[in-house]
């Protein structure tokens, strides 16, 4: 049975062909879009790896890592996040708040994937 | 060294800076050389009409050789010299240097408020490059499309096998995005364009009004003398870079030329030598409204009185700061108390206690009066425009 990743994304399209690049690999995909039950959703079913959106509705991406990261369960979970907000002090932000990794958009195809299998395998 | 002082030496400055001859000079304007040279050497005083024919001989605008200009041109060198560490010995003699070397006074205070003007400028547009939120939204749009845009067509550009139903949803998704993309892309523009945006970037106007009016002291010679015009001085000024700030004042000195024209200087001092400065007497005995009596009495060359007149377009600008004192401690809630309710009733004088001292200060008090604005339009509701005067330790 393949990984589950829960990718949290408001953008449609995005979450479209993010979730079709990683069925195609045998992934097991879970979309959310809402900001504010996002770490509720983490809870119901754990994922192996969360790519997470940076501005989201309801909440912000940066909230949801910090609880998450606040939580013992998950303080190793890979998170993946991607972020229209490129400057030099979101990354940092990310960084203190405990991102496994930061991408900023727009992002290639072969980027993602290759960042989601070497977060996955080194959580391992 | 009075402030007027060196005004004969800034008409030698400019004589010769336009090569004209003192006898040529002293001719043209019809006194004698002789006198001309007393003048210019600061022995005789000048002024009135005689002042306006050599300004106009030299082409140079009036303040620029009277007290106000002057006024304004030692603010601003002064400025220069603290913001560039002059040494205290040479900053004290910057009057002199204003005096001696007036058209590279003039170039060095208008290269000064240019900087000034261009460093706000900066400030604002990198506040809002960090901070606008209609930018950051923009620019989210338009990278949060691109990234799927160029995601969803990586997919379809791929070597592998793509079912039709999916290979239908990634066009229409396609087809979306770059309609998004295309609107904000525009959006963005319309944001960056200088043309659209220019009006916002500008440096505080009230700033520069403020600014204006404690250069002057709230007192404008030449409108009191007659001669100089409120335009003459809003193109003279160095501090006033904004549209919005000139428009303002020529509002403001439009009202001071309405205030003379009611109650000249000469008239005013002649009322108070019979019945005292007390401005409801004052007003009776000019036959003029209180809120004219109180500006009146600003412009007066006392040191202790604050003035501070409110608009509904404009709010609230302090017309007189008179001791730094007064300006930072008037502005209390009971002072914007006093003028609510002189606006909620025109006419009616509100007096109260700014402040009531301590600490080695005198208390503030005020008076505050409400009148119409001057009719702009018909069938409009009339604006009220607020006058309030501060003075300290003497209750009015």
């Amino acid at each position: 049975m393949g990984k589950h990743v829960l990718l949290v994304e408001d953008e449609a399209n995005i979450t479209e062909a993010i979730r079709f690049l990683l069925s195609r690999e045998g992934w097991e995909v879970d979309t959310h879009t809402d900001g504010a039950t996002a770490v509720d959703k983490v809870r119901e079913r754990v994922p192996d790896l969360v790519v997470l959106d940076y501005m989201l509705p309801g909440k912000s991406g940066l909230d949801i890592l910090r609880e998450l990261r606040a939580e013992p369960d998950y303080a190793r979970l890979p998170i993946l996040m991607l972020t229209a907000r490129g400057q030099k002090r979101d990354r940092e932000e990310a960084e203190r708040a405990g991102v496994s990794r930061f991408m900023t958009k727009p992002f290639s195809n072969l980027e993602v994937m290759t960042a989601v299998r070497d977060l996955v395998e080194l959580a391992r | 060294m009075a402030e007027d002082a060196l005004i004969g030496t800034r008409i030698r400055e400019r004589r010769q800076i336009v090569g004209l001859r003192q006898a040529e000079l002293a001719r043209r304007v019809g006194i004698s050389a002789s006198y001309l040279n007393l003048i210019e050497h600061n022995r005789r005083g000048i002024g009135g009409k005689l002042l306006i024919n050599i300004a106009g001989v030299l082409e140079v605008d009036v303040p620029a050789l009277r007290q106000g200009a002057e006024a304004e041109l030692l603010a601003t060198l002064s400025e220069v010299a603290e913001r560039i560490a002059v040494p205290s010995e040479d900053a004290s003699r910057v009057q002199e240097f204003a005096g001696r070397f007036p058209a590279w006074a003039d170039a060095l205070a208008r290269t000064h408020r240019r900087a000034v003007q261009l460093e706000r400028q900066v400030e604002t547009l990198n506040d809002r490059l960090s901070h606008d939120p209609e930018l950051a939204a923009s620019v989210h749009e338009v990278l949060s499309t691109a990234a799927s845009i160029r995601s969803t067509a990586a997919i379809l550009a791929s070597d592998g096998e793509i079912d039709s139903h999916w290979r239908e949803r990634f066009h229409r998704n396609i087809d979306a995005d770059s309609l998004r993309l295309s609107d904000s892309s525009k959006a963005l523009v319309r944001f960056l364009d200088p043309e659209t945006k220019a009006p916002d970037l500008l440096a505080a106007p009230q700033e520069e009004v403020e600014a204006f009016l404690a250069a002057h002291s709230y007192r404008f010679e030449p409108l009191e003398d007659g001669s100089g015009t409120p335009e003459e001085m809003i193109a003279g000024s160095f501090l006033l870079i904004s549209d919005a700030a000139r428009d303002r004042v020529r509002g403001l000195l439009a009202e001071v030329a309405r205030d003379i024209a009611r109650v000249p200087g000469a008239a005013l001092e002649a009322a108070i030598g019979t019945c005292g400065a007390a401005p409801i007497a004052l007003a009776a005995a000019l036959d003029v409204d209180v809120p004219t009596v109180l500006r009146r009495l600003a412009a007066r060359p006392e040191t202790k009185l604050g003035l501070v007149l409110t608009d509904t377009t404009h709010g609230m600008t302090v017309a007189r700061a008179g001791l730094a004192q007064i300006r930072r401690r008037a502005l209390t809630g009971t002072a914007l108390a006093m003028i609510c309710r002189a606006q909620g009733a025109p006419g009616q004088v509100v007096t109260g206690c700014l402040s009531e001292g301590g600490g080695g200060s005198g208390p503030l008090y005020a008076m505050a009066c409400a009148a119409p604005a001057p009719v702009a339009a018909p069938d409009q509701p009339p604006e009220r425009h607020v006058s309030l005067l501060i003075r300290a330790d003497v209750p009015f």
